[in-house]
């Protein structure tokens, strides 16, 4: 791999925009000004007019211009699984959706558990100069939830935060003293939060579909039981958490009343958990087994209350991108997981479209607020601020399809559905790294 | 008994079981008389004979080196007789019970048990069935209080004083009675006790304790007089408190970067064995400038045998046998 980053083309003016900074509440038509890596200006000053020589303009022809989106849970496969994706059709993919920073999930082989593999994934992305990818480090050695990993260690590498990916830290113990010691540090934990024991077996949600299909379920009890003892361990260990992809109403509730308790918790979920339900397995579609399962119209609907009231702090894509062999195979034998980098945008203004957020909201949600949640410095359209950037048609409407995604794999649920609203353009450092008008 | 001094009035304790309940009062004069040790363990004779007749059982339910042989340097130096039971590879192996142990032992009337076990509380049950004066060499995570004493006369002696000094303990103060018997004792003397450690290896509370609990070296060993660095005890652990050596030796342990920030005359003790590279680093540990660690080891002995020789001064005389 030898992909460099192009030189910078000096300083471009982003004009005739809509620009939108949810960080700000910024909504108003202008322009912006990239020098180098960074936003040299912002606002209606910015035109084509006031563009002195030298200058590229950029015409955005009205379309939305807002900070690149900031996906916090992404499984890339290198290294390890290169034939299911790598940082380069990860890179693609994201810039195409408009995402311009990634955290990956270090579930990769060999695992994220110490600083050489961190530093090396770290330094492939930047080489690749597509979108920013942050690493999370592991909880446990080798994912296995016995031993700590080396958070500390990881922590000065630039790992973000500590996961053990998609797996639950199972053992109630080896989570108390991982919430303790990462707490010594200041380092935030992010569970994958499901009870294995009612797991195991399970491949679709628990219910009528599971029963009429003839496929053993996992109960959405499996999710907030694990919630509900994560949150009593943080009460004794003090520290910060932050529950991955939350899909039950349940588990949403006890995260509600935990921060009315004012414990250092957040959430985020993924456009699967409030755009399907189960329904979506249909007769036995692979590409619709995920983990956590999709789960009842309730579930959803409750999931779609969490982002309306601010529960859900952050909608992250959960790509998790699995090849054809994994996915044509009897349900019960398919790999979990779905793509998701591309669709993110579209799916999250489906709750613009249909009156669920305004458009600054969702934008909040996947832009900004993931953004702190991580401490990662990205999300905003400041003077100063990395030039990241997403230019977007929110009404454009076009027809998910697997063969013209750019990830590596295809397994999209999202397949044949009809959407609204596409990145046309994403700029990552002042450089355009994506552009789907040429 | 030709240089006997008489029983010490103002010590009424009939144990040693530790430094929690001690009055300020008391503790000054066990490092008064410890004091008085110093000198003659320099000397080419040793030997005194206040405990001359008398009987002191090393009794150790867990193993040791240099505790259990400064007692019996103690011991013998004030003349008495000193027998060493290494209880693990014996009774206990046959199944004797704690209290069956000290029942046998009290039979042949010993003047002094000095007592280690790997269970908090051990040494105050065994305590309560004999009739001879008990000495806590280590009790579980609970007490220690002849090393905290013998901190406490090397201090004196470096720094002419407890009282107001800052003192850092760092480390595995989960596991450490020697950490519980510093604090009651500095705390008691009036100096401030910090403690260091990830939070995974800071007791739960500890602050109730009298101490200001810091979770980075940097920060804590701020301003300290004295820093005392602890063993990590992997042996007691059960569980995952840190993920490697290296990894706490690069937060936690001491070398002389995280040193600089407290005072420049700052002096580092440790209770030993040290683990050098892993609490400390091995240069650090050596240099005679800033270590007191084998000055410790010394006091250790003029310790034990001021106790010794209290606590045999205590016993009733004569014996008021219940037996």
């Amino acid at each position: 791999m030898s992909i460099k980053p192009k030189d910078h083309s000096g300083p471009t003016a982003f004009v005739n925009a809509r620009l939108l900074d949810p960080a700000t509440g910024l909504d108003a038509p202008g322009g912006l000004l990239t020098l180098g890596e960074a936003i040299a200006a912002v606002g209606p000053d910015v035109t084509a007019k006031a563009a002195g020589a030298g200058v590229q303009v950029v015409d955005c022809k009205g379309l939305c211009l807002a900070p690149g989106l900031v996906d916090l849970r992404v499984q890339i496969r290198e290294p390890g699984e290169e034939h299911k994706g790598t940082l380069e059709t990860a890179g693609k993919a994201g810039t195409a959706g408009g995402v311009t920073t990634m955290v990956c999930l270090p579930n990769t082989d060999p695992v994220i558990d110490d600083n050489s593999v961190l530093e090396f994934v770290a330094r492939r992305a930047r080489l690749l100069g597509l979108s920013k990818v942050f690493p999370y480090g592991a909880i446990t050695k080798d994912l296995q939830g016995r031993e700590l990993a080396e958070m500390a260690m990881m922590a000065e590498a630039g790992a973000v935060g500590f996961t053990d990916g998609t797996r639950a830290v199972a053992d109630a113990q080896v989570m108390r003293q991982a919430l303790s010691y990462a707490a010594t540090f200041g380092l935030t934990l992010v569970q994958h939060p499901e009870e294995p024991a009612l797991a195991e077996g399970g491949v679709m949600n628990l219910g009528e579909t599971a029963t009429r299909l003839g496929l053993s379920g996992i109960p959405s009890v499996a999710e907030v039981m694990m919630v509900e003892r994560d949150l009593r361990l943080l009460e004794l260990t003090g520290g910060r958490l932050h529950m991955a992809h939350l899909s039950t109403a349940a588990a949403i509730d006890a995260v509600r009343r935990a921060k009315a308790r004012g414990l250092p918790v957040t959430c985020d979920t993924a456009p699967f958990y409030f755009a399907l339900n189960e329904l979506a397995v249909g007769d036995y579609r692979t590409f619709a087994k995920l983990s956590p399962p999709l789960r009842s119209e309730d579930d959803r609907q409750a999931v779609i209350a969490g982002l309306r009231d601010g529960t859900i702090d952050a909608i992250v894509s959960d790509h998790d991108p699995q090849d054809e062999d994994a996915k044509r195979l009897p349900f019960a034998q398919a790999a979990f997981g779905g793509v998701g980098l591309e669709t993110l945008l579209p799916i999250t203004l489906e709750l613009v479209h249909n009156g669920h957020l305004d458009l600054l909201q969702a934008l909040a949600l996947v832009t900004c607020r993931p953004a702190d949640l991580m401490g990662l410095p990205a999300g905003r359209l400041a003077v100063g601020a990395a030039a990241d950037l997403v230019l977007f048609d929110p009404e454009r409407a076009w027809k998910v399809d697997e063969f013209s995604l750019h990830s590596k794999s295809k397994n999209t649920p999202f397949d044949g559905r009809p959407v609204q609203g596409i990145a046309v353009r994403t700029v990552v450092d002042g450089r355009t790294v994506f552009n789907r008008e040429g | 008994m030709t240089d006997s001094t008489p029983p010490i009035a103002s010590f009424t304790h009939r144990h040693l079981l530790g430094i929690e309940g001690l009055s300020p009062v008391e503790i000054e004069l066990l490092l008064d008389r410890s004091e008085s040790y110093v000198e003659q363990n320099r000397q080419a004779d040793k030997k005194k004979s206040v405990l001359r007749g008398r009987t002191i059982i090393n009794l150790f339910f867990e193993s040791s080196t240099r505790t259990r042989t400064s007692f019996e340097l103690a011991g013998k130096r004030l003349g008495g007789d000193v027998i060493n039971m290494s209880v693990s590879t014996s009774a206990v192996k046959k199944g004797e019970t704690l209290i069956d142990t000290a029942m046998t032992l009290n039979a042949m009337h010993p003047d002094v048990l000095v007592v280690r076990h790997a269970d908090s509380g051990a040494v105050k049950l065994l305590s309560e069935k004999v009739n001879c004066a008990v000495i806590n060499a280590g009790d579980g995570a609970h007490e220690h209080p002849t090393q905290a004493l013998l901190d406490a006369l090397t201090i004196r002696r470096r720094k002419g004083r407890l009282g107001g000094l800052q003192v850092a303990i760092c480390g595995d103060i989960a596991h450490s009675r020697v950490a519980r018997s510093n604090i009651h004792l500095l705390n008691t003397m009036g100096a401030r006790v910090r403690l260091i450690a990830p939070r995974t290896l800071i007791p739960v509370q500890a602050e109730r304790l009298g101490c200001e609990v810091f979770h980075s070296m940097a920060d804590g060993l701020v301003d300290c007089d004295i820093v005392m660095m602890l063993r990590l005890q992997t042996e007691r652990m059960k569980g995952n408190y840190f993920p490697s050596i290296r990894e706490y030796f690069r937060f936690f342990g001491l070398d002389y970067d995280k040193l600089s920030r407290a005072k420049p005359d700052a002096l580092i003790m440790h209770p030993g064995p040290m683990n050098r590279g892993v609490e400390i680093d091995s240069e650090l540990a050596d240099d005679i400038e800033r270590s007191a660690i084998r000055e410790q080891v010394e006091m250790g002995v003029a310790v034990r045998m001021a106790c010794l020789e209290i606590m045999a001064g205590n016993l009733p005389d004569p014996w008021q046998r219940n037996d």
